[in-house]
């Protein structure tokens, strides 16, 4: 019985930890089903880019982070923001363009800030946001401390040349920045086999001298533990690490196109529905004996709830001010 | 007072801030080890070291956005572009990042960088390393444009430019770094948004900015020994900012104005200026407002040609002589 105490309670830390991520996800996937919704009934106008399918990816990289750490992303940020730790009020009323929301209503959907909790954007170009990840990477060396700075992009990005003046200065100024490369398949409606010479988005490491790994999307705690590696290498002397970390959207691009159509089939999006990340950490967790379905009701209908007084606050939320037009253009 | 060179005057501006502010590093091709591709970062590796006097690739949109990023987390970023030229390739970075992570962010997050670097046509580089970029730049909100045109004022905005809290862009011209005038010695601060009189006058205003101040005040000294004209040259400074108020005010005075820049006429800088006055000054107005810009062309390479496209003195007579009905 003894022998046994330690080995358990450490279990328990990771068994936490393993309900603390799941909980995360259904918050992101509940969030995300009540935007497509809003979208719908026009409560939320733009593009909005849900990230059904990819939850694993944000929770197990964010849970390896500190508070003190930099996060950057593109504009499919939704769940980094929620995983993050911005309120889902905050996040949705952004969303509604109301003068509560975490931009005060002048990002929306594809610009989620907040400065407190070091999440540093939601970017509109692709690729465009590498270069800053490498700059807040290099605010931390410049100062000698030992924060490190995960950025968020798609693999189309990995076309474009800002990703690679990124990785490469990353790389020769030995900058401890994170490069998360979410590699859904698909920029829109372009397959990345279609356009990309080198598939494998970790062999561009190579052209850097940068560490790199491959990494299954789906699975929460691989992606954690993958991020845990990178962030000891980067803490320790600051190297950067590219992570191709393999998901799947099965929402469409934006809210504009269909699930599947022209570009994927719909059989192909029911095939990688089985491999969804969070019926995956649920399989698991009850393998281990340590979730019943009582359980996973009840932290579903806490997220649920979550989202629902997400919406009522964003619904009641005022917008901006008109005065808000002008202000903010320059800092004092 | 001491004389320095206009790149001197950089010089000095950079060293003083970087000495006063260890939030402040220069980034950029060739700042470091080659001491500037135009020497206006001669001794700041050796004095500050190589964490702030940063050494780059070649990748203007890379380095850019680095130091936006940079400016994200509180640093205070001067990036150096070889010229302008090249800066067009970290257009997206001054323009969809700089200018708009403040407003977007719902002001959480400001951009305290300079970007700056020569700007405008030098002797015979041919179209793509000759051109003048303030139009394009001074469109954007959330920016400041600022284009010194002394050394004097090249110290000071540069020094106001990296103390503002915004990203600002400081055009040097590229055929002004060895001309001298007297440099204030120590604290010495241009307000962005002032323009200044570098010439008195009473019959027209000439309204210019950077080298074009040059091309002024010699058709100013043109139009005083060859007609009697006493032609006013006020420097803009800042493009944006535009200093409106000092604008009208020399209008009022002489009812006359030619603007000279070096862009290209088609929604110049001059454009602008024209907007303000028939908007603001039209009851003032004597005469059409005129306008002497470079030709309508890439800049050729052949010398001959170049001069044709060029704003010159005489160009500027000949605009001043129409202004004032003389021919």
């Amino acid at each position: 019985m003894t022998t046994a105490t330690a080995p358990a309670s450490k279990d328990g830390a990771q068994v936490e930890l393993q309900r603390r991520m799941l909980r995360q996800m259904l918050l992101i996937r509940r969030f995300e089903e009540k935007a497509a919704e809003s979208y719908a009934l026009g409560k939320i106008g733009g593009f909005c880019h849900l990230y059904i399918g990819q939850e694993a990816v944000a929770v197990g990289s964010l849970a390896a982070l500190r508070d003190d750490d930099y996060v950057i992303s593109s504009y499919r940020e939704h769940g980094q923001a929620l995983a993050r730790g911005i309120p889902a009020t905050a996040v949705m009323a952004e969303l509604f363009g109301k003068a509560t929301g975490c931009s005060k209503g002048k990002g929306g959907s594809m610009h989620l800030f907040d400065a407190s909790k070091r999440f540093m954007g939601g970017h509109g170009i692709v690729g465009g946001h590498i270069p800053l990840a490498a700059g807040l990477g290099f605010a931390i060396r410049y100062r000698g401390g030992d924060q490190v700075c995960l950025c968020f992009f798609g693999e189309a990005a990995v076309n474009i040349g800002a990703f690679h003046e990124a990785l490469n200065m990353a790389s020769v100024y030995k900058l401890p920045v994170i490069f998360c490369c979410e590699n859904n398949h698909y920029g829109m409606g372009t397959a990345f086999d279609r356009v990309a010479a080198v598939t494998d988005v970790v062999e561009h490491a190579c052209s850097y001298d940068m560490a790199a790994e491959l990494v299954n999307g789906m699975d929460v705690s691989a992606v954690y533990e993958a991020t845990q590696r990178a962030v000891r290498r980067a803490r320790s002397g600051g190297h950067p690490t590219l992570l191709e970390v393999r998901t799947y959207r099965f929402m469409g691009h934006s809210m504009s196109d269909p699930l599947h159509g022209v570009y994927r089939t719909k059989e192909e999006v029911e095939e990688q529905k089985k491999r969804d990340p969070i019926s995956h950490l649920v399989l698991a967790l009850k393998e281990e004996g340590v979730l019943d379905d009582a359980a996973l009701e009840a932290l579903d209908q806490e997220a649920r709830a979550v989202v629902e007084e997400a919406v009522k606050f964003a619904e009641a939320s005022p917008d901006p001010d008109p005065s808000e037009l002008g202000t903010h253009v320059l800092a004092d | 007072m001491p004389t320095l060179t206009y790149r001197d005057a950089l010089n000095q501006a950079l060293r003083e801030e970087m000495q006063r502010d260890t939030n402040v590093f220069l980034m950029g091709e060739e700042v470091g080890l080659y001491q500037g591709a135009y020497k206006v970062s001669r001794g700041l590796l050796e004095e500050f070291g190589p964490m702030r006097v940063v050494d780059t690739p070649i990748a203007e949109l890379g380095f850019a956005g680095l130091g936006v990023g940079a400016a994200m987390a509180g640093l205070r970023p001067v990036i150096e572009f070889m010229t302008w030229n090249f800066a067009v390739l970290a257009l997206d970075q001054i323009v969809n990042s700089a200018a708009k992570i403040l407003y977007e962010s719902g002001g959480q997050i400001p951009i305290p960088i300079v970007f700056r670097g020569p700007n405008g046509a030098a002797l015979q580089l041919a179209a793509q390393h000759s051109q003048a970029w303030e139009t394009w730049l001074a469109h954007i909100p959330g920016l400041k444009v600022v284009a010194p045109a002394t050394p004097a004022d090249a110290k000071g905005l540069l020094k106001s430019a990296i103390r503002d809290n915004n990203p600002v862009i400081v055009l040097e011209g590229e055929m002004l770094y060895n001309t001298k005038g007297e440099v204030p010695d120590g604290e010495y601060l241009v307000p962005i948004g002032k323009a200044d009189v570098k010439r008195d006058g009473r019959d027209v205003t000439l309204l210019c900015h950077s080298k074009t101040v040059t091309t002024a005040l010699k058709a100013a000294e043109l139009l005083a020994g060859q007609e009697g004209v006493s032609a006013e040259v006020l420097d803009l400074r800042s493009l944006r900012p535009l200093d409106e108020a000092a604008i009208l005010a020399s209008l009022r005075k002489t009812n006359r104005a030619v603007v000279v820049e070096e862009g290209w006429p088609h929604c110049g800088i001059g454009a602008q200026v024209v907007d303000l006055i028939q908007r603001d000054a039209f009851d003032h107005l004597d005469a059409p407002v005129l306008r002497v810009t470079q030709a309508d062309v890439p800049l050729p390479y052949n010398k001959q040609l170049e001069r044709l496209a060029k704003p010159s003195p005489d160009k500027v007579v000949a605009a001043v002589r129409r202004v004032l009905y003389l021919d």
